[in-house]
């Protein structure tokens, strides 16, 4: 068994893909083995299926129900962010109040259906942040063309402009790291998400060299993709074992200790 | 016991990898439990003079190899002079195995050159790797967008050819399950783990391909090795099955040669 020993791993970005069940439930319960199988500790879970990218409020108030059940019989170990769409502000922030300020929630993601340069986002951010939840942000850069309303790792720089005392986690980093890593080195409060992504070798050792490893999530994008693959990044990067501590789990730990303790959820 | 069937020598075009010093590559290799590596060479994806690429990953594996790394000739049948490459691949070099790259080299698989290719393989007695990508289609440099090979017209060329022994390498993301199943039906063409995803990756795999044909190949120094290392953790295979993967397989293809 290749891992880092004591490393405590935080997996910062899972979906319910990539094995059958009819239930939410069921499929948790599948991803549940291969985490054992690669000693994963604690899983952040969000979105449910089947994908969309642009929900209306009724489909992303589902999708989130589907993630809180998923959590009933994981709290030992799962947690989940509420999904919202942009594009409905006045929804999501109805959904934030329903499933983080009063339900068992501690985060947010945003996909695809509004870039976030947006300023009618900051109503959301806003919010999210005066309940220490976490801000996760999808960003790639296709060099086939992103989706018009993809968010690229320049559009998050954007927003962390806006809001520089707000922590902001740069999805994917933007796919393409050498690029998604410039973009947001000079926004101290961005870290970056390296799930998703091919485990092209040199990833996390420009990471660190660029921003230091404490603005570094470990994070698999399962079931889509492995955990092995992702986690490979960190395992097999030439760099000190305490960056791959803080990679695999303290980081992500320690941003999301303000709101587990609002919440009182005892780790 | 462990062979890596998808090793890469010398520089990737766009950026510098960790371990892509020969030296530092078979140490990280065996570092990593690898006891034999099909190596070829990045220089085999753009550059014209491969005569001069071959001989020097002959001689990298040689210096550095000391047993370790099996040289992989790369083949450009849209170059003059390529059958004389094979050949050398052959007589000057004790070369078993070629690769391909017909994306980056020009050519589809139904291109009659790529059928001359094949038979000229299986006379010589070739194990065929072809590389379906090197890197996600996303992420390449924008002055160099290069389409995934389509591997649709492999499956008739192969019964055409029953002797042939393909290896498909950097592939099982991109290929469709259904064109996945009928090649590996063929008991001609084999695949490596390299850039097989989702959660339990092989055992899944397994559910559709015979285990025979499924080999340990990990993309280094592109890829980071632990990722394959750790795709054979994340499965439950059982003692037969890692095996054959990690080991079985490419000896019986090699010995085969």
């Amino acid at each position: 068994m290749i891992r880092i020993s004591n490393a405590e791993i935080w997996d910062l970005h899972c979906h319910f893909s990539g094995v059958d069940g009819k239930t939410v439930d069921e499929r948790i319960a599948q991803l549940m083995v291969y985490a054992d199988r690669m000693n994963v500790d604690r899983l952040v879970f969000f979105m449910g299926w089947p994908w969309s990218t642009n929900p209306d409020p009724d489909e992303f108030r589902r999708q989130n129900d589907q993630v809180i059940q998923a959590l009933t019989h994981w709290q030992d170990r799962a947690f989940g962010f509420a999904y919202l769409n942009p594009m409905y502000v006045k929804e999501s922030l109805e959904e934030i109040e329903r499933c983080i300020a009063n339900g068992p929630l501690v985060g947010i993601k945003l996909w695809v259906s509004r870039r976030c340069r947006d300023e009618e986002i900051d109503a959301i951010i806003k919010r999210t942040a005066e309940l220490k939840g976490v801000i996760y942000q999808h960003t790639w850069l296709k060099v086939s063309g992103n989706r018009e309303t993809e968010s690229t790792p320049e559009d998050l720089a954007k927003l962390a402009s806006r809001h520089p005392d707000v922590p902001l986690i740069c999805g994917h980093t933007g796919g393409d790291w050498e690029r998604g890593i410039r973009a947001i080195q000079n926004h101290p409060n961005v870290s970056i998400g390296i799930g998703g992504s091919d485990p092209t070798a040199g990833f996390v050792e420009m990471a660190v060299r660029e921003l230091g490893a404490e603005r570094i999530l470990y994070g698999s994008d399962i079931g889509g993709r492995s955990f092995s693959s992702q986690l490979a990044k960190v395992f097999g990067a030439d760099i000190p074992e305490a960056a791959k501590h803080l990679i695999l789990g303290q980081n992500l730990k320690n941003m999301m200790t303000p709101i587990l303790k609002a919440k009182e959820i005892q780790l | 016991m462990i062979t890596d069937v998808n090793v890469n020598l010398s520089r990737w075009p766009f950026r510098r990898l960790p371990h892509d010093d020969p030296a530092q590559l078979v140490r990280k290799l065996r570092a990593s439990g690898i006891t034999s590596a099909w190596a070829g060479s990045f220089d085999g994806v753009l550059h014209k003079d491969l005569a001069s690429v071959n001989r020097r990953t002959v001689e990298d594996c040689q210096t550095f190899g000391d047993g370790l790394l099996i040289p992989v000739g790369s083949i450009n049948p849209m170059l003059p002079a390529w059958k004389d490459d094979m050949q050398r691949c052959q007589d000057d070099h004790g070369m078993q195995i070629i690769r391909l790259n017909p994306n980056y080299h020009g050519y589809k698989l139904d291109d009659p050159v790529f059928a001359e290719l094949l038979g000229l393989a299986v006379e010589k007695n070739f194990i065929v790797q072809i590389a379906l990508k090197m890197e996600d289609e996303r992420v390449h440099h924008p002055l160099m967008q290069v389409e995934m090979v389509d591997a649709t017209p492999l499956k008739e060329l192969v019964e055409q050819h029953p002797k042939s022994k393909i290896l498909i390498i950097n592939g099982m993301k991109g290929l469709p399950k259904d064109r996945l199943i009928e090649l590996a039906k063929t008991g001609n063409v084999s695949f490596e783990i390299s850039m097989l995803e989702a959660v339990g990756g092989v055992e899944n795999a397994l559910k559709l391909i015979p285990v025979e044909t499924l080999l340990f190949g990990s993309y280094f120094p592109f890829f980071y090795i632990e990722s394959a290392l750790l795709k054979m953790q994340e499965s439950e295979l059982g003692s037969f099955r890692s095996n054959a993967i990690f080991n079985g397989n490419a000896k019986r293809l090699l010995a085969e040669t």
